[in-house]
């Protein structure tokens, strides 16, 4: 065996084209969106692009709290309903406040979205039931508990509170909502790539039994993934209250799944360990651009949902696909 | 004699898996600065004890004493805190994280991995490449210079040899050596006779449970090996069974060849053939290759070389039901892998004759039956049972699964360790299937963890170790100490006179 001249890795060629895909692939592919439906609605301008953002920005915030469980190991189908609970309790709260109430409510909401996380990650670490089984009966839960707190949709919140994300204050091409998205998926991300924590949540999903032998608390890991997750879910329950100005309890059922596809999209392995928030994220607004682009060339939006599942498809499919490359040599 | 204060001791070590007594009362000392084996045969208890020091099972009873403190590890971060630290058969190396940040995670000082693997000669490894990438062999390595790097007092190594090609097992031998130097401790678990015999100072031996013995190792291999075997059978020679020549027709085509056969680093180069009517049984430790040759003969998985040969034709197995259609068919080791624990007996035996997804349309239910009773009557499985497979014994499940392959028809059975856990009457039945099904002209390949099964069952041997064939002998010339001999890699297996 020659150490000293190994190749430390399966072919230099194959792991530089998966770097390029993985680094520049998903900012590329937005890019290429983009211009496509610039093609197809040459007015697509600073009202589009609002629009978009808007749409995109509670998805957003959906994809990063799923992309953090599932790389820790997981998976959280009570994403929707911690969304519509945030949603409603936010909205309920901020009805006839002020602006600065409100702000000190969302500090309650998100103290809210963390606690539940919590629970979500207790019961998932201690009964040891499958993360599927366990926050699809809190998705339930939860869900109810939005209901509880308005049974139809109503509430409100401030206009200046809402202008937080519906604004535009830094000019016509570049909406709040989508400086809102980089600062909320920075300010939940940055906390947990600089520290150990991190560290601790990629192990635990790459491979709980290496994990655990190193001395890591998977167990611990894992929920305080889910505790990150709850932030952003409330994060994003908010952001919803911002764009639409009242709160729906039954709004959240679409972010559950949309979040999958997203984290999928986005390059987050479902086996866990594998990806970041940044593909999710961009996935979410690609995933919010396509039902627009149908409306602009004329096809019945409700093709989004096929075109989604057919993404889905295709990138789990080449993601195997180079997975196998890679197995071979 | 004056010995020095032992740095951990264990004492009447217990541990249960429900009614499974996996160890009784183990005993181990460790003095500061040696280099300590432990040694037991398959299901001795190693791993057991092994887990228990490392905290990664809890103890039922017994006491734990570590540099004159007893201690009670509840994971492995507090063996870890307490300066014990392993390096597992598989590496506990993250795959998705790279190596520097392996070691953050262990959180051990990069400086002090960079220098032991140095010592190692895998200083040229990148920290910055990811895990997953790595060979298995450097991964190995990397995980030993991060047990090194956090300066462990007692430094636990399970098999680390295996898997690791001659100049780099040197290497950490080596490693080994100097760190005794420095006052710290090794617990070396190898099948490796040769290997303990030279790094190792004093070995403990666990038999069913229970510490037997502890040596110094020098020239001892034979007491180890006695002491593996125990009493009862070390000295006994036992009758050799008389039975009819074996049909030694080497012009005829065999029955299964097996050339060259390889799968990844597990298994390197297997080659032996059955005749037809002949049972030729393979014994090994635990992971020597036996899993992966039953799984790449039986389509399970692919092999990384070599040919399978039935009747003088070469297959092409990319699926069990290539092994099936040559008439190769698999009785696994863990009997709920194979069968539909829910469904009756009836269903669970006729599965593989109607599996077929050419047999579409309705089920020929009188011929079912037909096939189906007679099978179940020649195995005389009990089937008060019968409605659902789950609720019958490990022993009558075990028949199932054989009833099987006779409802549907085979010309090679592979039979992997079929009587483990399994109550003497139904093994005796069992053995006496196998003699039968040869007898009839069809051929068994039969793996065994329990060596005295060799001589009642097989008529040829074929022991492994490490990949490759270490010992071939006539099961009427075997005897446990010359299979445990084999199977520990001893050359003596086919030298007698070796052995003086």
């Amino acid at each position: 065996m020659t150490l000293a001249t190994e190749s430390f890795g399966p072919s230099r060629k194959l792991r530089w084209v998966g770097w390029v895909l993985r680094a520049l692939g998903m900012p590329a592919l937005l890019a290429a969106a983009i211009a496509l439906t610039r093609l197809a609605h040459p007015d697509f301008g600073p009202f589009e692009i609002q629009t978009l953002a808007l749409g995109a920005l509670p998805l957003a915030l959906a994809a990063a709290a799923q992309a953090i469980v599932v790389i820790s190991g997981g998976i959280d189908l009570s994403i929707g309903s911690l969304i519509a609970v945030a949603n409603v309790l936010s909205a309920s709260l901020m009805q006839h406040a002020t602006f600065k109430e409100s702000l000190a409510w969302s500090a309650l909401v998100l103290a809210c979205g963390a606690a539940a996380g919590f629970s979500n990650g207790l019961i998932v670490a201690l009964s040891r039931v499958p993360d599927v089984v366990a926050t699809l009966t809190t998705g339930f839960i939860w869900g109810g508990v939005a209901l509880l707190i308005l049974e139809s949709p109503g509430g409100g919140a401030p206009a200046a509170y809402a202008n937080i994300a519906a604004g535009s204050d830094f000019g016509p091409w570049l909406p709040n909502a989508l400086v809102v998205m980089v600062l909320a998926v920075a300010g939940i991300w940055l906390p947990i790539t600089q520290t150990r924590i991190g560290l601790l949540i990629y192990a635990a999903g790459s491979d709980p039994v290496a994990a655990f032998r190193s001395g890591v608390n998977v167990r611990g890991a894992r929920t305080i993934a889910y505790v990150f997750s709850g932030i952003a879910c409330a994060v994003g329950g908010m952001a919803l209250t911002m764009t639409t100005g009242i709160g729906a309890p039954l709004a959240g059922s679409y972010y559950t799944l949309s979040s999958v596809a997203a984290v999928v999209i986005g390059g987050v392995s479902l086996a866990g360990g594998r990806g970041g928030l940044i593909g999710p994220v961009i996935a979410a607004v690609l995933l919010t651009l396509a039902p627009m682009d149908l409306v602009f060339l004329g096809i019945d939006p409700n093709y989004g949902q096929v075109i989604q599942g057919t993404l889905i498809v295709l990138v789990v499919m080449v993601a195997g696909f180079f997975a196998y490359l890679q197995e071979r040599k | 004699m004056n010995d020095p204060p032992p740095l951990l001791s264990l004492r009447g070590v217990a541990k249960s898996f429900g009614a499974v007594k996996a160890l009784r009362s183990a005993d181990l000392e460790i003095r500061p600065g040696e280099v300590h084996a432990l040694m037991g045969a398959n299901g001795a208890g190693k791993s057991t004890l092994v887990k228990i020091i490392t905290g990664v099972l809890p103890r039922d009873r017994g006491e734990i004493v570590l540099a004159g403190k007893p201690v009670v590890f509840r994971s492995p971060a507090e063996a870890r805190g307490a300066g014990i630290v392993s390096v597992y058969q598989d590496p506990a190396i993250v795959p998705d994280l790279t190596i520097a940040q392996n070691m953050r995670l262990a959180q051990v000082p990069l400086a002090a991995v960079k220098a032991a693997m140095r010592d190692l000669g895998i200083e040229r490894v990148p920290l910055s490449s990811v895990a997953r990438h790595l060979d298995f062999a450097i991964l190995r390595l990397i995980d030993l210079a991060r047990a090194l790097a956090s300066n462990p007092q007692i430094l636990m190594l399970d098999e680390i040899t295996a898997a690791l090609p001659a100049d780099l097992s040197e290497r950490v031998f080596s490693a080994v050596r100097n760190w005794r130097q420095r006052g710290s401790s090794v617990i070396f678990i190898s099948h490796r006779l040769a290997e303990v015999a030279a790094l190792c100072d004093r070995a403990t031996v666990l038999r069913d449970g229970v510490t037997v013995g502890v040596t110094a190792t020098r020239g001892a291999e034979e007491t180890i090996v006695n002491l593996m075997l125990g009493p009862d059978v070390a000295k006994s020679v036992v009758a050799p069974i008389l039975r009819e020549a074996a049909p030694e027709e080497r012009t005829r085509m065999p029955a299964l060849e097996v050339r060259g056969l390889a799968h990844g680093h597990a298994l390197r180069g297997v080659s032996f053939r059955v005749e037809r009517g002949e049972v030729l049984g393979v014994t090994a430790l635990e992971g020597q290759g036996q899993e992966e040759l039953f799984d790449c003969i039986a389509g399970v998985r692919r092999a990384s070389g070599g040919e399978v040969w039935a009747e003088g034709r070469l297959l092409k197995l990319r699926h069990p039901a290539d092994a099936i259609r040559a008439g190769l068919v698999l009785v696994p080791a863990n009997r709920l892998v194979s069968l539909l624990p829910q469904r009756s007996v009836q269903e669970n035996v006729a599965l593989a004759a109607f599996g077929g997804l050419r047999s579409w349309g309705p089920i020929p239910i009188a011929e079912e039956r037909r096939r189906v009773e007679g099978a179940v009557a020649k195995l005389q499985i009990d089937t008060r049972a019968a409605a659902e497979v789950r609720r019958l014994s490990g022993g009558n499940m075990q028949k199932v699964v054989i009833a099987r392959w006779i409802a549907s028809g085979f010309k090679t059975l592979l039979c992997f360790d079929p009587t483990r856990g399994i109550d003497i009457g139904t093994k005796r039945q069992i053995y006496a299937l196998l003699r039968e099904v040869a007898g009839g002209g069809a051929s068994v390949l039969l793996f065994t963890s329990e060596l005295p099964e060799i001589r009642l069952a097989c008529d040829r041997a074929i022991v492994l170790f490490g990949g490759k064939i270490s010992g071939e002998m006539a099961a009427a010339d075997t005897d446990e100490a010359r299979l445990m001999r084999a199977a520990h890699g001893l050359a003596s297996a086919n030298t007698p006179a070796a052995l003086a």
